[in-house]
């Protein structure tokens, strides 16, 4: 539903006009929890007129039946839409709304306070142009205030209103306003924001939030509302080196090969030179083409398809750019990562590392510091934990071209994916590049099985066929093993059968399966893919797995009905036909 | 730009980033106004070429008959491939929304059957037209949404999605619903529809058409199975549609507005949402993250 407007009744054709011209503005609400970020949205929207009927009423049924307000509606119910958000009191996704004024149409995403969920915080930080930080008034700053507020700043938010809320609470008291401000001014002046503006507000009384309360005579700064219908954002995207990731190369026939991507930064028009990433090889723009006609110039924001003047190879995640205004390029990458999983870094595994367009291996050779969200001082670590954030080396598989993040923030981030999970695990903002492989001076010594693995390309393993080997599949460890091979794979092939002859025949059976189990994990400390054929009962694999392995780096070969991967687990099917289908499979799902 | 502009822009990179990185995409095409945008937006995404993707409708036996003569034409105008899956299974058991009710009509017809095309054609990503301002757990929902092998949505572990790089990544028989819609509201649906004069279902305008009250809702009398209770009678009233699904369950609004600036302005006063027309988000509270979890789109 819209706002309200005269206009609407008397003469929709200049209302539907008004509406065309309108700018968006996207922010999120974000701070500690239970600091009222849901219910300030929802008076908002409630304010505003922005609900309807029908939701009024399921609104104050729900409220009574699970509301945190008694007998009074609960604001908070029109965002923690999940099942177990108002079972629980409490958001833990972000929740997108959207309403508009007179002045401009808004989307908000509405973020949840606990720690526990902070990644679902940066996904709409991500994406944000402001942030309105809650506080409050109560209880001050709070490590979560701090944290979120670190993570907008890190995201590239400039402009912050912080919110000192539930003014309710606490008299109105000017006093304790000021005094919240003063604190916070002084944790962010390390932040890099370009604006704080800081309102007293109660969101669940609605004091300031669409008009100033009478309350609060002693504050003359505007409603928050007012704020956010007029805060500046820059749009410097139009105006900085042009960039284009490629995302899709189409080709209708053989006349028309057309470039389709959205413009991240800069402007274009026929006749442009461009140059290819990758390559380096340049061209000039011949038609800037779309459904409705030719465009004599596109802009930064817009989805377009480029034709060229020239035949030259281009493929999706290239970056076509401005010749005069190059990115980076480099294989080294110094970077920020905000680590967003339950399972830690895990330096020298080999992750995903996905661009604007593309994607490409990549390993965190170094963790150089994490920041302390307190007191944003640097300290040294060795991994990134669940919601952590540190400044990371990374090594890619390939170069790949980019801009600091600080200076295009859709060339310069990137996720990381768990090749085995497929897991988002971090967001990733470039810095910038390391000249060159990494120094000695700058590798850490001694070396680890991440480096002898780097330098063969891959990620050590092993492989364990822990079930017994029918004649259906007793030639797959040597298939896959030369299919590996093939792909340019280090490997070693460990039978525990030859091997009980020369590490000790005598033993019993659980001994000389812990001897083979050492050899395999001496020979992924040398950074192989080591192929193990030794029956052994699933808990003993999986509980060698867990003691002794990186996530991920023992899997567990079996047999069953159906192919699954589940962790560690591997499932080979009992019905598919050829050993070779089967080491097909392998290659294809697991991350080799 | 303007925030449609910038909106439709999102669109069509969501719509390239699927084709690119999926090897068998499909898009759902549910012939209402929203997929109306999205087949005009995939339209733009690829132009001069043609989606690289197939539309598919799966069809209840329920729709309204304007719906699949509208389908039919505009597949044939733009060249289309468009696969039509129906749940025999249902139609065998006569599965019929009169004698069944809205629950299980839905969940046979819509959800199982949805499921069942989806792992017939082994499809690994599927576009789908919802907004995330229709309803509070699509509120929540991310523009890469994940389903298991069971077609299962989690919604208290969804993958963290950030700036607009999207994981597309799923093991085999794993599934990604994509929603390039994700950010519209239903005013900048019909504004764009407006803008760019996207064709429509004709039902979504007003006419006289013959009706008959039940259970508070005026329902369309589309064809002869449906059976006049005790005391109803047809009566032809000026009604439109402001949503449109299975013509048993979608309840009509009176109204006099027959051009989309009309329309346009009737939504902006009305007080009641536009789900308020189906009869399956009234089941219960929360019903519609329960039927997303099942596989609901
Ligand atoms: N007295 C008073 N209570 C408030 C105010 N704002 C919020 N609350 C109450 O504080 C509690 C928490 O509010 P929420 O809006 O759920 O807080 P939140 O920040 O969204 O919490 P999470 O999303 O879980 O981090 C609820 O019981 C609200 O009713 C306020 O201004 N004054
Ligand atoms: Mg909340």
């Amino acid at each position: 539903m819209a706002h309200q407007s005269e206009l609407i009744a008397e003469d929709i054709q200049a209302y539907l006009k008004s509406q065309e011209q309108k700018g968006l503005l996207r922010f999120i609400t974000c701070g500690s929890v239970d600091d009222g970020k849901s219910t300030l949205i929802g008076r908002l929207l409630w304010d505003s007129k922005m609900i309807f009927e029908d939701q009024l009423a399921a609104l104050s049924a729900d409220s009574k039946r699970v509301g945190t307000q008694g007998e009074n509606i609960d604001y908070a119910l029109l965002l923690d839409g999940l099942q177990a958000e108002r079972e629980q009191g409490i958001t833990i996704d972000v929740a997108y709304r959207y309403f508009s004024t007179d002045k401009r149409k808004f989307i908000v995403a509405d973020t949840p306070g606990h720690e526990q969920y902070t990644r679902n915080m940066v996904t709409g930080a991500s994406t944000a142009q402001v942030a309105v930080i809650l506080v409050d008034a109560r209880k001050g700053l709070m490590t979560q205030t701090r944290r979120h507020s670190y993570l907008v700043s890190l995201v590239g938010i400039r402009r912050v209103v912080l919110a000192v809320n539930k003014m309710d609470l606490v008299d109105y008291s000017a006093d304790r306003f000021e005094a919240i401000c003063k604190e916070y001014q002084l944790f962010a002046s390390g932040l890099g924001f370009k604006e704080i503006t800081a309102i007293p507000i109660s969101a669940l009384e609605g004091d300031n939030v669409l008009h100033s309360s009478e309350r609060t005579p002693w504050y003359d700064g505007p409603a928050l509302l007012e704020h956010l219908e007029t805060v500046q954002v820059e749009d410097s995207a139009a105006s900085r080196p042009f960039r284009l990731p490629v995302q899709w190369v189409n080709r209708p026939d053989l006349d028309f090969r057309g470039f389709c991507g959205t413009i991240v930064s800069g402007t274009i028009r026929p006749g442009d030179a461009i140059v290819v990433s990758s390559s380096g090889q340049t061209s000039r723009v011949a038609r800037i083409v779309t459904m409705g006609g030719d465009l004599p110039q596109a802009v930064a924001g817009q989805a377009v398809t480029l034709t060229l003047t020239d035949e030259i190879d281009i493929s999706r995640g290239d970056l076509l750019a401005a010749p005069e205004q190059r990115p980076a390029q480099s294989d080294q990458l110094e970077a920020h990562l905000a680590w967003l999983h339950e399972q830690p870094l895990a330096p020298g595994r080999s992750y995903l590392l996905k661009t604007a367009a593309g994607s490409a291996p990549a390993q965190v050779r170094q963790v150089k510091h994490k920041i302390d969200v307190n007191t944003l001082q640097q300290q040294s670590a060795e991994t990134l934990e669940l919601n952590e954030v540190g400044l990371c080396q990374i090594a890619v598989s390939k170069s790949i071209a980019f801009d600091p993040y600080g200076d295009n923030e859709a060339t310069g981030s990137f996720i990381l994916i768990d090749r085995l999970s497929n897991a988002t695990v971090a967001a990733g903002m470039i810095d910038r590049a390391l000249s060159g492989k990494p120094s000695e001076g700058q590798r850490r010594l001694p070396l680890d099985k991440a480096d002898r693995a780097a330098l063969k390309g891959q990620q050590p393993k092993i492989v364990w066929f822990s079930a017994p080997l029918e004649e259906t599949i007793s030639e797959l460890p040597q298939r896959l093993e030369s299919r590996l091979h093939s792909l340019g794979r280090h490997t070693c092939l460990l039978d525990g059968e030859t091997l009980r002859a020369t590490l000790g025949g005598t033993l019993g059976d659980e001994a000389h399966l812990q001897r083979v189990a050492e050899v395999a994990l001496l020979m992924i400390e040398a950074g192989l893919i080591v192929l193990v054929v030794a029956t052994a009962p699933s808990a003993w694999v999986e509980q060698l797995a867990e003691d002794r392995c990186l996530a991920g780096e023992l899997l567990n070969i079996k047999r069953g009905k159906a192919a699954v991967i589940d962790g560690a687990t591997v499932v080979l099917s009992d019905q598919t036909a050829s050993q070779a289908e089967q080491v097909e499979w392998l290659v294809e799902n697991l991350p080799f | 730009m303007t925030h449609l502009e910038q909106l439709e822009a999102e669109s069509i990179h969501i719509i390239r980033e699927v084709a690119a990185e999926f090897e068998n995409p499909v898009m759902l095409y549910s012939v209402g106004k929203d997929s109306a945008v999205m087949l005009h937006l995939a339209r733009k995404a690829f132009y001069p070429a043609r989606p690289p993707f197939p539309l598919m409708h799966v069809d209840t036996t329920w729709k309204f008959r304007e719906m699949i003569e509208f389908r039919d034409r505009i597949v044939d105008e733009y060249g289309f491939d468009l696969l039509i899956h129906v749940n025999q299974e249902g139609v065998k058991q006569g599965i019929d929304p009169f004698v069944h009710g809205s629950a299980l009509h839905t969940d046979v017809m819509k959800t199982e059957g949805l499921k069942q095309a989806l792992d017939k054609y082994k499809f690994d990503a599927a576009f789908g037209g919802a907004r995330r301002d229709e309803e509070k757990s699509r509120a929540k929902e991310r523009i890469f949404s994940f389903r298991t092998a069971s077609h299962r949505w989690d919604p208290k572990n969804q993958r963290p999605e950030l700036w607009n790089i999207y994981n597309a990544r799923v093991q085999p028989g794993e599934s990604i619903r994509a929603f390039p819609l994700s950010n519209w509201t239903e005013l900048d649906v019909w504004q764009y529809i407006h803008l760019e004069n996207i064709p429509i279902v004709p039902l979504y305008l007003a006419k006289e058409r013959p009706v008959v009250e039940r259970d508070g809702m005026l329902i369309l009398v589309d064809d002869d199975r449906l059976k006049l209770r005790p005391g109803e009678k047809v009566q032809t009233k000026s009604v439109r549609f402001r949503t449109l699904g299975c013509y048993p369950l979608t309840g009509a609004v009176e109204s006099t507005a027959a051009t989309l600036p009309e329309i346009i302005q009737e939504m902006l006063l009305t007080r009641t949402s536009e789900r308020q027309g189906r009869l399956i988000d009234h089941d219960q509270s929360g019903s519609m993250e329960k039927k997303k979890q099942e596989g609901y789109f």
